[in-house]
């Protein structure tokens, strides 16, 4: 537990917004600026804008969770950070755990609070605003376990930053059919389909990251 | 617990090329041993297949007690000042890094961002956190570079006291480095006499 608490610890004081890591706020304001500039490319069509609004937030969200991925894990391999752990007996996979929970919470939370300014600015309705927030609550954690995924199989690679976005999309592509599909098609089995989604990305990422990080270290 | 770190017939591949095959070694309480040997040889490869981070191509490693590790990765966040980046470890170790960061000249360091350190004062601090760590086996991976004249002192010092108390040290290095008693295993003797020719054409892929 001790453990757990000294990474997690460091974990939020890199990752969240504001924290020491640096930038993380990017991701936010990049997702604020995509919601903003949309209604300046579609045209005031009340209409097309409330219609296409909550698929162009879940598209934003992707795009927000895919930019801090470069240092997400690099970092700490480089600085010999993992080699420390493993030695004193601490898995990569509780390691990924931890920063698992850690990236979400820096990104998914804040996510779904800027979304509410971000429904305004494309102009959908309450209801779809509820839908949006519960398809964001249930797809960031599969948005972060991809990241996580996604940050752990690059490491070592030069260029990695711009690599990491072009794997993590199609990836993300069951997330957004179901989560943002749950808009169109109302009903629960698009939000369900994309918790269950979720859940298994979440599960699955400490294994194989741990598991790349060690295929990395034997380079 | 007695401290216990033994290697039998250990050899190690990097890329095509087997850097070294055939070494053993058995260390007890209070034993140092020095690995020699020029660049390239393959020093590093063997302290982290010791560690248990390389598996080694042939041999096993048996190990008796928890394993520290120094080496150029020093492990501590650049953005951090130096005393969180170090309070960190001390946390996962239940350790006293003050202390030993102290004794290391650090004290009044603390507030610097371990970026602005210097190679010294990092490694220094490497080596405060490895004495706070109270592991039975240390494994030292070129201890003194970066370090002045001072500091390899402390370093020597350091080492010193650890095997009077019972620990293991292994340093791999290609400077001297006054230890009690080391026993010294010249990598080059189990060197491959093929490739070890051409190793200055060679990169490790």
């Amino acid at each position: 537990m001790r453990t757990i608490a000294a990474l997690l610890r460091r974990d939020l004081a890199r990752l969240l917004p504001g924290g020491r890591g640096g930038g993380m706020m990017l991701p936010l304001l990049f997702f604020l600026a995509v919601a903003m500039v949309y209604p300046f490319a579609v045209g005031p069509d009340a209409q097309l804008l409330a219609a296409t609004g909550g698929g162009v937030i879940w598209v934003a969200a992707l795009l927000a969770a895919i930019l801090p991925l470069d240092r997400l894990l690099a970092g700490d391999v480089e600085q010999g950070l993992f080699d420390q752990w493993a030695l004193r007996g601490i898995s990569e996979e509780l390691v990924i755990a931890v920063r698992l929970f850690a990236h979400w919470l820096g990104f998914g939370p804040f996510l779904m609070l800027a979304a509410v300014p971000a429904s305004a600015l494309v102009g959908i309705d309450g209801e779809t605003l509820l839908l949006v927030e519960l398809g964001l609550l249930a797809g960031t954690p599969g948005l972060a376990a991809i990241g996580i995924l996604i940050a752990s199989l690059t490491i070592g690679l030069r260029g990695s930053a711009a690599l990491a976005g072009l794997l993590a999309i199609p990836l993300a592509v069951p997330l957004l059919v179901f989560g943002a599909g749950a808009l169109s098609a109302p009903g629960e089995g698009g939000l369900a389909l994309t918790g269950a989604i979720s859940l298994l990305l979440v599960a699955i990422a400490p294994f194989a990251g741990g598991a790349a990080i060690r295929a990395a270290r034997e380079e | 617990m007695q401290a216990h770190l033994a290697a039998t017939d250990l050899a190690c591949r990097r890329g095509e090329r087997v850097l070294f095959r055939g070494v053993s070694l058995a260390l007890g309480p209070g034993a140092a041993c020095r690995i020699a040997g020029p660049n390239g040889i393959g020093k590093t490869s063997l302290i982290r297949i010791l560690a248990g981070l390389l598996r080694p191509l042939a041999g096993t490693v048996e190990r008796r007690g928890m394993v520290a590790l120094l080496d150029d990765r020093h492990a501590l966040d650049a953005q951090l000042p130096l005393g969180r980046a170090l309070a960190f470890w001390a946390r996962l170790d239940r350790a006293d890094v003050g202390r030993q960061a102290r004794r290391l000249g650090l004290a009044g360091l603390e507030d610097v961002p371990v970026r602005y350190l210097s190679t010294g004062q990092k490694k220094r601090a490497a080596l405060a956190r490895l004495a706070a760590q109270g592991a039975p086996v240390w494994l030292l991976d070129e201890p003194l570079n970066g370090l002045d004249a001072e500091g390899a002192l402390l370093c020597e010092a350091l080492v010193a006291e650890h095997c009077a108390e019972g620990g293991i040290a292994v340093v791999a290095s290609h400077q001297v480095m006054a230890m009690p008693a080391p026993a010294t295993l010249a990598l080059a003797d189990f060197a491959l006499p093929g490739p070890a020719g051409s190793r200055q054409g060679e990169t490790a892929a």
